[in-house]
């Protein structure tokens, strides 16, 4: 009967188990293999030095800089607003929270389309700027809009994770702390921010992530020759001039670069826990 | 709490709505500029449900994420019983790396993958096979993970010995699993369905590059309308859908209040 039943339950994973070889590593597959072969099929390495060669590398410079911004931007925005949120009772708190988590269940489309809206030439903001006599101020297709169309979009991803791993906080050791002697910055940094490293960890990468391979805002928001890495893969692969050999190679790059940064992020929130732990 | 702290959520509450909230605005101006508001018309509502596009791609959405999500929702609770009783602690961790995948990868490279395996499918067999199919198998693949995350811990804290007296009582293991262990996961079974559910509705970068010029759903919709110079029923659109989600996650919060009412007075 019971190795019955283990066989039973064994087998029951099956289904899955092809459906991820079938779509998830055979994908993968296609994308290395059409990364490292031309257009006729045959083993090469040209994608890659065209790659290197070109402007790519600057693109993959600017992606990953923009991000890096951003991230930054949202945390230095979600961590003081986490901090404020838990300081509100209860009831307060859950609905703040299902309002800040509100506009992520609209589609990233619209929310970035209801930001071009607002910053457009004749938008509202410039309307308001000419009317109080500033003159018409070019918002939208910049830089600057782009880093705010990737903080309006990816902030509640931040705010999230530091502000579920601050609420189950033990809230003793705050008092602990200051029982001890601590003022409130030294229980600010010795305290919460130490136990908070996990939920940072994870708001970091749920930003960074979709910031650096995004392709719509920077189309929306961004100057017209401005591209991000999203951009040049969504070019290469989506128009008819474009190729997959060179698309699936940059793709390929994105995805290891992005592994790369996964790991070490791991690695630094798993010390942190441990060294948590101990303490 | 102090006064500042009251401020600031405020500020980061407003930079968050106000651009929603011009929006909602708008879509009630009965001339169709952006910035002056020339008078209450709920004209670009019946322009957007006159408007076919829109109507096949929301009903194309929810035809797809019902489809994807009750798929996924079943395969995802088999491989989660399954992968829970394997033994090889190895190959766990195996099953589980290639689970995350799909999680970790951005969603580009998900989309680019997929469609590159269509794509080679398409020039083999010579037919044109970009539509509802390929967009089905693309969501129930990025659906997977999500409803294996949500059904595992459920396994993990249900009673080991509950299948176990199952059996003993004469159940065979099939039955066992439908009539004991099933109801003990059902809160995890549910809340990856409905996580599948809306992630699917939700996806528009994976849907973009499954997608053909056959099947469009509702993101892909609204992206090929604001790329172009927008007309203002886009507002009414966004308008709807802001009301919709709003309504849902306000029915929602109620509900949970009310069970953990129910919670506190069973322990009483």
């Amino acid at each position: 009967m019971k190795t019955k039943k283990s066989l039973l339950q064994r087998y029951a994973a099956s289904p899955y188990m092809v459906w991820s070889v079938l779509f998830v590593i055979a994908p993968l597959l296609f994308v290395i293999y059409y990364a490292f072969t031309d257009r006729n099929g045959t083993f090469s390495f040209n994608n890659f030095s065209r790659m290197f060669s070109g402007e790519t590398p600057k693109v993959f410079v600017i992606s990953l800089a923009f991000a890096f911004v951003s991230t930054l931007i949202c945390l230095i925005i979600a961590y003081p607003l986490a901090y404020s949120m838990i300081k509100t009772k209860k009831k307060t708190q859950n609905m703040l929270i299902m309002l800040f988590m509100l506009p992520m269940w609209m589609n990233f489309v619209l929310r970035t389309y209801a930001i071009s809206f607002l910053l457009e030439d004749r938008g509202l903001i410039n309307q308001l700027f000419t009317s109080i006599g500033l003159g018409q101020i070019k918002l939208i297709n910049t830089s600057g809009a782009v880093i705010f169309g990737m903080i309006y979009n990816f902030l509640p991803y931040m705010l999230l994770p530091i502000y579920s791993v601050m609420s189950k906080m033990d809230k003793s050791l705050i008092e602990a702390s200051e029982d001890l002697g601590c003022n409130r910055l030294h229980t600010l940094t010795k305290v919460i921010l130490p136990l908070s490293i996990p939920g940072i960890v994870s708001g970091i990468t749920m930003v960074f992530v979709p910031s650096v391979s995004t392709f719509y805002i920077s189309q929306k928001l961004g100057p017209s020759d401005f591209t991000l890495i999203g951009d040049e893969i969504e070019t290469e692969i989506k128009s008819a001039a474009g190729s997959y050999n060179y698309g699936s190679a940059i793709s390929f790059v994105l995805m290891i670069l992005i592994f790369i940064c996964l790991i070490v992020m791991n690695k630094f929130s798993d010390e942190d826990a441990q060294g948590g732990m101990l303490v | 709490m102090k006064i500042s702290g009251k401020i600031y959520i405020g500020i980061i509450f407003a930079m968050l709505y106000i651009p929603i909230l011009v929006i909602i605005f708008f879509s009630f101006n009965s001339s169709n500029s952006m910035a002056v508001f020339s008078g209450f018309s709920l004209k670009w509502y019946g322009e957007l449900f006159k408007n076919d596009k829109a109507i096949d791609a929301l009903v194309n959405s929810l035809m797809l994420a019902v489809s994807s999500s009750l798929i996924a929702t079943v395969l995802g609770t088999a491989a989660a019983v399954g992968i829970y009783n394997i033994k090889s602690k190895r190959a766990k961790t195996a099953v589980m790396t290639v689970t995350n995948i799909p999680m970790m990868n951005p969603d580009i490279v998900t989309g680019v993958s997929i469609m590159l395996l269509f794509a080679f499918a398409a020039t083999l067999l010579k037919l044109e096979i970009f539509g509802f199919f390929t967009m089905l198998i693309a969501h129930i693949t990025f659906n997977l993970p999500y409803v294996i995350l949500c059904v595992m811990p459920k396994l993990k804290q249900m009673d080991k010995n509950l299948p176990e007296a199952a059996m003993d009582l004469g159940c065979t293991p099939l039955q066992a699993f439908f009539k004991a262990e099933f109801f003990e996961i059902l809160p995890g079974i549910a809340t990856g369905m409905l996580m599948a559910f809306t992630l699917s509705l939700d996806d528009f970068v994976i849907s973009y590059f499954a997608a053909g010029e056959s099947f469009q759903t509702l993101p892909i919709y609204i992206y090929s309308m604001t790329k172009r110079r927008v007309l203002p029923d886009m507002n009414a659109l966004f308008s709807v859908i802001f009301i919709v989600i709003f309504a849902l996650l306000l029915i929602r919060n109620l509900m949970t209040k009310d069970s953990s009412n129910v919670k506190k007075a069973v322990n009483r």
